[in-house]
């Protein structure tokens, strides 16, 4: 693992240094100051971003050219997002080998929300490749210097190869199983969806072991009690225990949207600390759109030193 | 089940009506193939049609329609098409026929003078369900069949995202993202099954990307 630490990602993760990762959201827009401020908060306090893609298949800016700015502006590492929804194995060549020209050294290789779920739900879904195959890809392209027709690539591009699980998953075992099948192309690291309940993240974290990669367990604190609501209503596949949705409602009642953030900060560093007290995490990646400055004082809370 | 078939759905009345626009005297044609198997596009749909567009022609313009309703064998085969309809076709002024695209198309181009109206949209291949009435999308004829290693579920067909290595990030409880958490997932389906015969090394094997030639358009196959 360590001997391929190109990234300063893979570099904290290979030294097993409990490494923190943030999230960062271009929308449909053409100003990237949101984005950007939000990297000035991870800033010191994250190893690395992740810029989404087309998040929930709505149609926002290209996240290629926020992480190159991001790294050039500000001095965050970034981590590039990219789904097979909306790219056949040509486009995802060709946008690889501009993001390895610009800098960009992670790559989170994803399937992508289906189109029905996002904000233009008529248009063609790709699918060409699924994640699996679109690690092998990038290992073809990183190790032979070729692309998945063996068409030869002029100086190959060299990435750390991200992928994402979903430890909420019912059933479990086909979800290791497909980690197995990437871990074992050449996947490097592990990403996890939002995780709220620490039982869930042991029995994920017990079931992954074998695979020995690094798992960073996805944690998202709620911006809004609405947020928190549509998360249960819409997303079945994240469990977000009573307890938590409580406590939220109770602070909002308490001291309104102040309140809910001070929760948020107890809630989300009390279960972070737990996850690396009681599992085999190496790290946590915060997913927080929209109100990057709690992540500070999150980490803060969890008493991690950042990385 | 019944077998797996091409599933077929009437197109609205008001379609088919619009298409034919002022031709008085109408053959509609049923296909006995895998429409009329369905009782979607048989003789009997084919009466049924007839009638509904007097009752339209009549109600809607004050005009009268003669329609005349036959069915035949199988209408992808030229050769029953042209030698059963030939008499009928010469005395009609149109044709609505009731077969999927293949059987329409064959029409058109063996009565390429006439007009040829499709009566049915043409779904999938699939199946009925005879306990829920309703039919399912079971291949995509996809010209290089993986069922021997899936477990006899297809996923190039059945998972909404047709993933070779799945399953992905979007089921909850073996249902599907797509459709609102109410069709199964269909590697969820794959791992039980192969779970139960003890192949999950089938599961867990990396499936290459597919060679998207095999379903470029427009496919032929000598024999």
């Amino acid at each position: 693992m360590i001997k391929e630490a190109y990234s300063k990602l893979m570099k904290s993760l290979g030294e097993n240094r409990f490494t923190f990762t943030g999230e960062l959201e271009p929308v449909k827009t053409t100003n990237l100051h949101e984005t950007l401020e939000g990297a000035k908060a991870l800033k010191g306090h994250v190893v690395a971003a992740n810029v989404t893609d087309n998040p929930t298949a709505f149609a926002y800016m290209n996240a290629l050219v926020p992480c190159y700015v991001i790294q050039r502006d500000i001095g965050l590492e970034t981590v590039y997002q990219v789904t097979v929804r909306d790219r056949n194995r040509l486009a995802l060549v060709s946008d690889l080998l501009a993001a390895s020209t610009l800098g960009i050294k992670n790559v989170l290789a994803l399937t992508g929300d289906h189109i029905v779920v996002g904000d233009n739900p008529q248009a063609k879904p790709v699918y060409d490749l699924d994640s699996a195959t679109f690690v092998y890809l990038l290992r073809k392209m990183m190790d032979e210097g070729v692309d998945l027709n063996g068409n030869k690539i002029d100086q190959p591009p060299r990435f750390c190869i991200g992928i994402a699980a979903n430890p909420n998953a019912d059933p479990l075992e086909p979800e290791i199983l497909k980690i197995e099948r990437k871990v074992k192309l050449g996947a490097h690291f592990v990403q996890t969806q939002a995780v709220y309940d620490i039982e869930l993240a042991k029995k994920f974290m017990e079931s992954m072991s074998y695979l020995r990669v690094p798992v960073l367990i996805g944690v998202a604190p709620f911006k809004s009690i609405a947020m928190m609501e549509w998360m249960v209503k819409f997303v079945p596949g994240i469990l977000v225990p009573q307890e938590i949705q409580g406590r939220l409602r109770q602070a909002k009642e308490r001291g309104g949207k102040e309140e809910v953030y001070r929760e948020n900060i107890e809630i989300f560093g009390k279960l972070i600390n737990e996850i690396k007290k009681t599992t085999s995490a190496s790290g946590i990646h915060i997913m927080t759109i929209g109100f990057e400055w709690i992540v500070p004082k999150i980490i803060d809370r969890s008493g991690i030193r950042s990385s | 089940m019944v077998g797996p078939l091409i599933v077929t759905e009437q197109k609205p009345l008001e379609e088919i009506a619009g298409a034919v626009g002022d031709f008085d005297n109408i053959l509609i044609v049923g296909c006995d193939g895998c429409t009329g198997v369905y009782q979607v596009g048989g003789q009997k749909q084919a009466e049924i049609l007839g009638l509904l567009l007097g009752m339209e022609r009549e109600l809607k313009h004050g005009k009268n329609v003669k329609t005349k309703a036959t069915s035949v064998l199988r209408q992808c085969d030229r050769r029953i098409v042209a030698t059963s309809l030939r008499p009928l076709v010469d005395e009609c002024g149109a044709i609505i026929t009731l077969a999927c695209g293949a059987g329409a198309q064959t029409m058109a181009e063996v009565f390429n003078r006439k007009l040829v109206v499709p009566g049915v949209n043409t779904k999938f291949i699939g199946a009925q369900d005879r306990e829920t009435g309703r039919f399912y999308e079971l291949c995509s004829a996809c010209g290089d069949c993986l069922l021997l290693e899936t477990g006899g579920i297809c996923p190039l067909t059945r998972c909404a995202k047709a993933l070779l290595n799945g399953p992905c990030g979007g089921q909850a409880k073996g249902k599907c993202e797509v459709g609102g958490w109410k069709k199964d997932c269909a590697w969820v389906l794959i791992y039980d099954r192969l779970k139960e015969r003890g192949r999950l090394d089938l599961f867990t094997k990396f499936r290459l990307p597919k060679d998207f030639r095999e379903l470029g358009h427009p496919r032929e196959l000598e024999r």
